[in-house]
């Protein structure tokens, strides 16, 4: 919780993460960054900038280019008393270190009886747009969410990326945390100074009563919009932002599929074998007699992220898909969530498909 | 595991735990701790690219750990010199701008006399040494077992290095000199024994762990 007399004021999600970040490294003086470029101008997308100056230069450490040791000399780190975390930058440079998260940070813990302790924080960024292509645009939290030990976390908003990095910080075992790059753009309204979410679970937007639509990171904001668009028609979901994929909390879920008796999954990686696929497994084996209609999954088809804005356009899930997949399990009649669905179109207006859409930015 | 004798951690993927050591190093370091770290290899590790890049960042950082390679010439039942160009393995060690001591890994002393020069360096700042201490496996790669008539080695190379046991060469010379009699040897013999079989007899009479115990300590 905040401090009660912490401002609230309106930031970006990486300002956000910086915050998080510096708040944590002032508190404990074991917590450092590790990363390549840690010191450049970019900082990780500014999500590091001006630490160092901040917290001191020893404890901003940079990584030539070495994913693989980078990643164990973290874990090493952590084993040894420190309270690493260190940015991978692309989710795609983890999969040179996967041996070290799926091995001594998943499992040194569980290995020695409950001795050693990885609190390490590894960050993951999932691109989009601008060309990225099929090697810089994978979403690859369903990897990390398989392995017994890891924690993983997907904040969609400023606010969580704050609590959630906070939380993650101060953690004892191994957190993934898994930030979508349109959402280091997005504005909302964050506490100043220390803040903390404890990574127990999700966080409902909105209380419906027709559809629950679980999501992760870039797809609630696309979620939400969806949802606004349905109570035109009269209809009205919750949305609930996933945000903690491991350990996977479904009292929320079961409860909200409970009360609408319909649910659809928006993952931000390929449906098969996304979040979206375990969700509805277990709702479907815990509170089948509640459903409606049979659950549906959306998430990006089975070929890799195309590079040609061409090929891209029918690519992702947006707010008009999640709308019309809404409507289809409720059975809205199709001629009213075309007139919807086209006023959306029209307010996204000229802005291509792979850059950021500016409606996004918030303040939400 | 066994913090109090300085254990630290014991991995089964080959070279996986040589940048754990290389991060408990910078760890220590950042402590202001005077402690080094050693991670044990054999000559197939510097074969992993993690080495090289752990390596890198060592001697980059002049970090207080040593690499201490056990060269037995081979990795299972492949010899080094179907694995690597025929070159010192301190090349590699070179290649990061580390120093390397290189010694008879079945001389007690020589052993003993090479660490110590690697720790001085260590605990005095000037970052890591690469140890490479040649020696031989007797027995098979993963059991108690002799294995040499799997036929991947000829009996002589092996009947060679038995020659050079590292404890018969060290209580001959101990004898020789007089430090060692033989009360003295027999005592050992029977005092070593007995902790053997207590702890022997420890583990069979223990019973196994519970069943429903095998899902604690995922978390922290």
């Amino acid at each position: 919780m905040p401090d009660a007399t912490a401002a609230i004021r309106t930031i970006s999600y990486g300002e956000a993460i910086r915050e998080g970040l510096t708040e944590a490294a002032r508190r404990d003086p074991t917590v450092f960054m590790m990363a390549e470029g840690v010191d450049d101008p970019s900082s990780v997308f500014g999500t590091i900038a001006g630490i160092a100056k901040n917290v001191g230069g020893d404890r901003v450490v940079e990584m030539p280019v070495a994913e693989n040791a980078l990643t164990g000399i973290a874990i090493g780190a952590a084993l040894s008393g420190r309270r690493p975390v260190i940015s991978l930058h692309r989710v795609e440079f983890a999969l040179l270190a996967l041996e070290q998260i799926f091995n001594n940070a998943a499992k040194a813990h569980y290995i020695s009886n409950g001795r050693h302790k990885v609190p390490i924080v590894i960050r993951c960024i999932v691109g989009r747009g601008w060309g990225q292509g099929p090697e810089h645009s994978q979403s690859l939290e369903s990897l990390f969410s398989y392995i017994p030990g890891l924690k993983v976390v997907m904040p969609a908003f400023p606010r969580d990326a704050k609590g959630l990095i906070t939380a993650a910080v101060e953690d004892n075992n191994p957190v993934i945390m898994i930030e979508h790059r349109w959402c280091h753009y997005v504005t909302g309204e964050v506490p100043d100074g220390y803040y903390r979410e404890d990574l127990i679970g999700s966080r409902p937007h909105g209380d419906g009563n027709d559809i629950t639509i679980v999501a992760t990171s870039y797809m609630t904001l696309e979620a939400v919009r969806a949802a606004e668009a349905l109570n035109t028609l009269g209809y009205s979901a919750t949305v609930i932002d996933l945000r903690v994929l491991r350990p996977l909390n479904m009292e929320p879920i079961i409860a909200s599929v409970r009360k609408t008796g319909r649910l659809l999954t928006v993952d931000t990686g390929w449906r098969t074998l996304g979040p979206g696929a375990e969700i509805v497994s277990q709702v479907a084996q815990t509170c089948f007699d509640a459903l409606k209609s049979p659950p549906r999954r959306m998430g990006l088809p089975d070929h890799p992220a195309p590079s040609s804005r061409g090929l891209v356009q029918d690519f992702y899930p947006n707010a008009e898909t999640i709308l019309a997949e809404a409507c289809s399990m409720i059975g809205v009649a199709p001629a009213r969530v075309g007139a919807v669905r086209a006023d959306l179109a029209e307010k996204r207006g000229k802005v291509p498909v792979d850059v950021p859409d500016p409606f996004f930015k918030g303040p939400f | 595991m066994d913090l109090s004798v300085g254990m630290f951690i014991s991995v089964p993927i080959v070279a996986s735990s040589i940048p754990l050591a290389v991060g408990g190093a910078l760890a220590n370091s950042m402590a202001g701790l005077d402690r080094v770290n050693a991670v044990f290899i054999g000559d197939a590790s510097v074969e992993e690219g993690v080495f090289h890049e752990s390596a890198n960042f060592a001697s980059l950082k002049k970090l207080p750990v040593i690499f201490v390679c056990e060269n037995n010439l081979y990795s299972v039942y492949t010899p080094l010199r179907q694995r690597q160009p025929d070159r010192p393995l301190t090349n590699l060690a070179a290649a990061h701008g580390i120093p390397s001591v290189t010694a008879d890994g079945n001389d007690v002393e020589a052993v003993y006399a090479a660490t110590q020069s690697a720790v001085t360096r260590a605990r005095r700042g000037d970052g890591p040494t690469f140890l490479v201490f040649d020696t031989y496996r007797w027995r098979e790669h993963c059991g108690p077992n002799f294995d040499n008539q799997l036929g991947y080695r000829s009996e002589a190379e092996y009947e060679e290095w038995r020659k050079r046991c590292p404890i018969e060469r060290a209580t001959a010379k101990l004898r020789q000199s007089g430090a060692l009699s033989d009360a003295a040897t027999a005592a050992m013999i029977a005092e070593i024994g007995k902790v053997i079989d207590e702890a022997f007899d420890f583990a069979k009479a223990a019973p196994l762990p519970r069943a429903s115990t095998a899902g604690e300590h995922i978390y922290a």
